[in-house]
């Protein structure tokens, strides 16, 4: 981290999902936790994604996937944050994440999933160690 | 008592925020709003609900949301809940579909037949209801930001099997604005979309008598995080932008407005959503008698479907949510709603098992079957916290209502956003008081079991759905007449542009076997394109 900057996070809502209670409610739980949020909104392409994080220069990347499109979305995001150069940003991913998917999640280069029911706060510390 | 003893209790509130005392009387009945204003079931204002005799003379519709996968899969899954006994169908369509866009689109990527079935073409409609007879069955589709060209396949495919579409019955959920506050499978932007709902209403009450081309969701606005008076007042603010719009085309109410119908959720408190719908059936029929001047009582009556919520189930120890599910079904059947639908135990991880779609038909069927549920209408009534509780939940939607309306209108506040805030304000706030254990979730943050491995048999995704889907969508594509299709086409765009009514022109175009992606690029060149205003 670079002296005093605030941690900064993408919150992406990737696919045509338009299930956003959750991503919203990470989002502001994560602002009242000191970071700096970006939101992007509904149904944004790995592509429209990455480019983001990038331009953003964000430390995490957080996805909010409900429609059980969570595989082939971060087998195509991976490719691409590699493409970016965004391999070093702390990967999550949120929503409705069946147990046994976390194996391929994970080899795929995300850092954690955190499921449906997750305390907000396990999210907020779970950054903070990662980027302490 | 009426306070005075009872100082060494906790004082507690409703969702709603009404503060609920320990004992009522006749005394608090009077007090908000008196005995005289509850009426007989099946006339004005209808709290005890819309018909003489209710269940007696016919039980609720058993509607449970169903499809996935292929149209052959979807049609499957149809046909054995109808051969155990559901009595309507509410078709669940794949995201792709939901959102405008071909099997094919690069953007369907992954969402094809995932979490319901799949369409591009009137074909899809062939297989899905083939064997269905559509007198006896009604049909809901679920379907809102594509619902112009929905409707318009499913007449299409009732008029090739035979049926006379002006006595054809089912139901389109086409409300596109609460598609902007919650669930998010808008395409167009705020005003076309609602034109288009007004193009649908206006054929319907031309064309389809007796279809409901709109079912105008509070539900999704409380999965979303509101509250059940911002539920209400939010749903009822949306019905009336419908109305207004329909109005100023030419429409007189009275012939529109009794097919006109409402989707509300169910979860949480028992009393306070009974009343919640006795006091919404109460103020919607003031509303449509005394700001509308409609004379058929048919245009008073809040029809509505009223199922149990996801929101109220939980991911942890799943098999309790079969327990909610029996409980908000009860609540629904105390409530006088026409059709019931229940999510299932296992809506937390996955689509509906058959078992568990099965356990959600058989708790309606306990409940006509067992219960005494359809003995006698609104059994409630005149219970002095029902009818207390009705009176204020009535004059608090009717309040935040009058808030909407001083800012502007509904319309305005969800284009600018202010609704989709308030109401994920809402959430945010549900959860902190989760976490820190005001409200008790059992399961969640009381009785909780760590380390607990549910036996959830999750729905087997078909990797191969999207394939077959393509090469059907090819197919049809190569053997359809192209030219009629490109000037079917043509005229959709043209109507669109012109401002005229799309819905004959997308009619033909269906026949002619004009995809979903098509239809929606057309109606995108003459609309675009929402652009959501992103807020925290």
């Amino acid at each position: 981290m670079a002296g005093g900057r605030k941690i900064r996070v993408l919150v992406a809502k990737p696919g045509l999902d338009g299930h956003d209670v959750g991503a919203k409610i990470v989002a502001r739980a994560l602002m009242q936790a000191g970071f700096d949020v970006i939101y992007t909104g509904l149904r944004k392409t790995p592509e429209q994604i990455a480019r983001s994080a990038c331009d953003e220069d964000v430390d995490v990347l957080g996805l909010s996937i409900l429609s059980g499109s969570h595989l082939p979305i971060c087998r195509r995001l991976k490719g691409l944050l590699q493409e970016h150069g965004l391999t070093d940003v702390l990967w999550l991913v949120g929503g409705n994440i069946p147990l046994q998917d976390s194996g391929e999640l994970k080899t795929l280069g995300v850092d954690a999933v955190f499921a449906v029911g997750t305390p907000t706060q396990a999210i907020v510390n779970f950054i903070r160690e990662r980027l302490s | 008592m009426n306070g005075q003893d009872k100082t060494d209790l906790r004082a507690v509130f409703n969702e709603s925020g009404l503060e609920i005392k320990p004992v009522y009387t006749a005394d608090d009945v009077a007090h908000t709003g008196g005995w005289d204003a509850i009426g007989s079931p099946g006339e004005f204002p209808f709290t005890r609900g819309i018909h003489k005799h209710m269940y007696r003379k016919r039980p609720w519709t058993m509607r449970q949301y169903a499809g996935f996968g292929t149209p052959e899969d979807a049609n499957q899954r149809f046909r054995y809940l109808i051969a155990h006994g559901q009595t309507g169908l509410n078709v669940a369509f794949d995201l792709p579909t939901q959102v405008g866009l071909d099997s094919n689109d690069p953007a369907a990527e992954g969402e094809v037949g995932r979490v319901g079935m799949a369409v591009d073409t009137l074909r899809d409609f062939e297989i899905a209801f083939e064997g269905i007879d559509l007198d006896q069955i009604t049909v809901s589709l679920t379907i809102n930001g594509a619902a112009a060209i929905l409707i318009a396949m499913y007449f299409a495919m009732a008029e090739k099997r035979g049926y006379d579409v002006r006595k054809l019955r089912g139901t389109a959920q086409n409300d596109i604005l609460k598609e902007f506050i919650g669930r998010g499978t808008w395409v167009f932007p705020v005003e076309p979309s609602i034109k288009l709902v007004g193009d649908t209403v206006l054929y319907c009450a031309e064309h389809a008598p007796l279809y409901s081309p709109v079912s105008v969701c509070g539900y999704h606005i409380r999965e979303s995080g509101a509250n059940p008076v911002q539920e209400m007042a939010y749903g009822f603010c949306i019905a009336k932008a419908y109305i207004d719009h329909v109005l100023e085309r030419g429409l007189k109410i009275d012939e529109f407005a009794s097919r006109l119908s409402f989707n509300f959720d169910i979860h949480g408190n028992l009393f306070e959503q009974v009343a919640k719908f006795r006091a919404g059936r109460r103020l919607w029929a003031r509303i449509v008698k005394d700001q509308y001047h409609a004379e058929n009582p048919r245009s008073m009556w809040l029809r509505m479907i009223a199922g149990g919520g996801g929101g109220g189930l939980t991911r942890e120890q799943p098999e309790n949510n079969i327990v909610r599910g029996a409980y908000y079904a009860l609540i629904s059947a105390l409530s006088g709603t026409q059709t019931m639908a229940l999510c299932s135990y296992d809506e937390a991880y996955t689509i509906p098992s058959e078992k568990a779609a099965t356990i959600s038909l058989r708790t309606m069927q306990i409940l006509i079957e067992e219960m005494g549920l359809c003995d006698t209408v609104d059994p409630l009534a005149g219970s002095y916290y029902v009818e207390t509780l009705t009176n204020q939940m009535e004059e608090r939607i009717r309040a935040v209502m009058d808030e909407v309306d001083a800012r502007g209108g509904i319309v305005r506040a969800v284009a600018e956003g202010h609704i989709q805030n308030a109401v994920s304000q809402e959430a945010f706030e549900n959860l902190r008081k989760l976490e820190r254990g005001e409200t008790r979730k059992v399961g969640v943050n009381c009785y909780r079991i760590e380390e607990e491995q549910p036996q959830i048999e999750f729905h087997p995704f078909n990797e191969d759905v999207c394939a077959e889907q393509i090469k059907r969508l090819d197919r049809v594509r190569a053997e359809r007449d192209s030219t009629r299709v490109e000037s079917a086409l043509h005229t959709v765009l043209a109507d669109a542009k012109a401002g005229r009514n799309v819905m004959p022109g997308i009619i033909d175009a269906v026949k002619a076997y004009a995809t979903v992606g098509e239809l929606t690029h057309c109606l995108v060149e003459a609309y675009g394109r929402y652009d959501e205003p992103v807020r925290l």
